[in-house]
């Protein structure tokens, strides 16, 4: 369960989020959606608090954080509740595929290396990765790097995954891959919540859309309601022309 | 031409006795250096208000005195404000003198390569519920060592010859040991070439370690 209650951000003077009201249920997958610049990675940053939001309060599972005054400890237990999964995959670049996976359970929840590396092939069995269990990101293509950070994520059993443009860095033979790691998440009970380009996947896998401009949520609902059919003249005109980037990618 | 090779060959072992002194001073500096350039860099890259100005101050002011300077200062200087120093030997002073000259050298590099590490590493690891500081030793900091180690080779190799101002403090350490040799035979120019091509020697070999410590550590990064 994820709340959000009057979530504000500005960098400067600049407003990048103005009044973010959110609710996402246990299990749920939410696609996040809108025009680049809109605040969509800002509004994630902001969940786990990679960003210090300006204002709002922020309630992840039984953790309840007001932005305004919280302390390290605070942000920490915050940040346990979610994992990340980043456009640039940011996987540890000196650690080896299995111990980027397993990094945090070493560390964060002590747990024995054993159990650890046990943990890690498994999730990476699931990705698809054992054998490059051993090699380092660098010798990784960009899917498998990508792959390898959906495993970390999962490690930490978080209660939500938190994706900001997964595919959007990847070479388009590559996107495929990713996406159908994250199709195959989407069926299980963990939330999700999805920012992406890709209409066609958001469709298939989300609960729910919600659609982004200016750093206010503009309309949100089920897939049919808000990229099918969507009655607000901006998310029409966002549509369309995303429908156009894919039509002129695929010419 | 007045050139005796069999006295450069008698002397070059009396000589590198002092090989173990230069070493100790240089490699202890360097220890502590790197200790203290550390902690200098990463209050400078902290944005905690006045403190990182302190560190940038302690940064220009050992980076701008010569080291001759500071060795007289802490060797023969400090003991007349604080008479309890005057028992220090001068091994120790020059310790700290050359301590302090490179760490100041070595907070600018180290600090350099703290921020030639992509932001999103750190990212990731908060992202993952790490703290800051398992994150900063465990992922920040080797890939930052890999990024410096060219920069810090270069400082050691400057302090292994600067070394030789110890003789100054009067330490007996390479240097010193070939003036002593020199006013004795007369025969400066085979006596000083041994001990420079001494120096050299070391430096040859300690480039050698680097480059495998750099292989090393760069093993991760190679494609
Ligand atoms: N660190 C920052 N400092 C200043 N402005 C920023 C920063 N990060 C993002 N912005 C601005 O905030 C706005 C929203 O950015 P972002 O959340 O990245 O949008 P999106 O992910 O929807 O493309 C943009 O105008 C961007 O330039
Ligand atoms: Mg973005």
């Amino acid at each position: 369960m994820i709340k959000v209650r009057n979530l504000t951000k500005h960098f400067g003077d600049k407003q990048v989020l103005t009044d973010i009201n959110l609710d996402i249920k246990t299990g749920e997958v939410v696609a996040i959606i809108g025009p680049s610049g809109s605040g969509k990675s800002t509004l994630l940053r902001c969940l786990n608090l990679l960003e210090k939001p300006s204002n709002g309060t922020i309630e992840i599972k039984d953790v309840k954080l007001n932005t305004q005054k919280y302390k390290a400890r605070d942000a920490y237990q915050l940040r346990q509740q979610t994992a990340m999964v980043f456009q640039h995959y940011n996987l540890f670049k000196n650690k080896t595929a299995l111990k980027n996976v397993i990094e945090s359970l070493l560390v964060s929840s002590k747990m024995k290396k054993e159990e650890a590396i046990q943990i890690g092939e498994n999730l990476l069995k699931r990705v698809g990765l054992e054998k490059q269990a051993h090699q380092y990101p660098a010798t990784l293509s960009g899917g498998q790097q990508q792959r390898v950070s959906i495993a970390r994520a999962l490690a930490v059993k978080p209660h939500a995954i938190l994706f900001d443009e997964p595919t959007s860095a990847l070479d388009p033979e590559l996107v495929n891959e990713v996406l159908q790691v994250i199709r195959q998440l989407s069926k299980e009970d963990t939330t999700m919540v999805i920012v992406t380009h890709e209409m066609q996947f958001a469709k298939e896998v989300a609960d729910h859309v919600i659609f982004m401009a200016d750093g206010q949520i503009i309309e949100q609902g089920t897939p049919e309601q808000v990229i099918e059919h969507s009655l607000n003249p901006r998310t029409q005109r966002f549509l369309r022309q995303a429908g156009d980037e894919t039509d002129g990618a695929a010419r | 031409m007045n050139f005796d090779l069999q006295y450069m060959l008698e002397i070059s072992l009396q000589i590198a006795k002092y090989i173990p002194i230069t070493l100790l001073l240089a490699i202890v500096s360097m220890v502590f250096a790197i200790i203290i350039g550390l902690v200098v860099a990463l209050i400078r890259n902290s944005k905690i208000f006045g403190i990182t100005h302190l560190a940038g101050l302690y940064i220009s002011l050992f980076r701008g005195m010569p080291t001759l300077v500071q060795l007289f200062i802490i060797y023969y200087g400090l003991p007349q404000l604080f008479p309890s120093l005057s028992t220090m030997d001068a091994i120790m002073a020059a310790i700290i003198g050359f301590s302090l000259k490179e760490s100041s050298y070595l907070a600018e590099i180290f600090r350099a390569g703290l921020n030639s590490v992509d932001k999103g590493q750190m990212e990731a690891g908060l992202a993952t519920g790490m703290k800051r500081v398992q994150i900063y030793s465990r992922i920040i900091l080797p890939q930052a060592a890999l990024n410096a180690l060219p920069a810090t080779g270069n400082t050691f190799i400057s302090l292994i010859k600067e070394t030789s101002l110890a003789f100054t403090l009067g330490i007996t350490e390479l240097f010193a040991e070939g003036k002593i040799l020199a006013s004795a035979s007369m025969r400066f120019f085979e006596t000083y070439l041994v001990v420079g091509l001494i120096y050299w020697l070391l430096v040859i070999l300690y480039s050698w370690i680097q480059k495998y410590l750099e292989i090393w550590l760069s093993k991760p990064l190679r494609r």
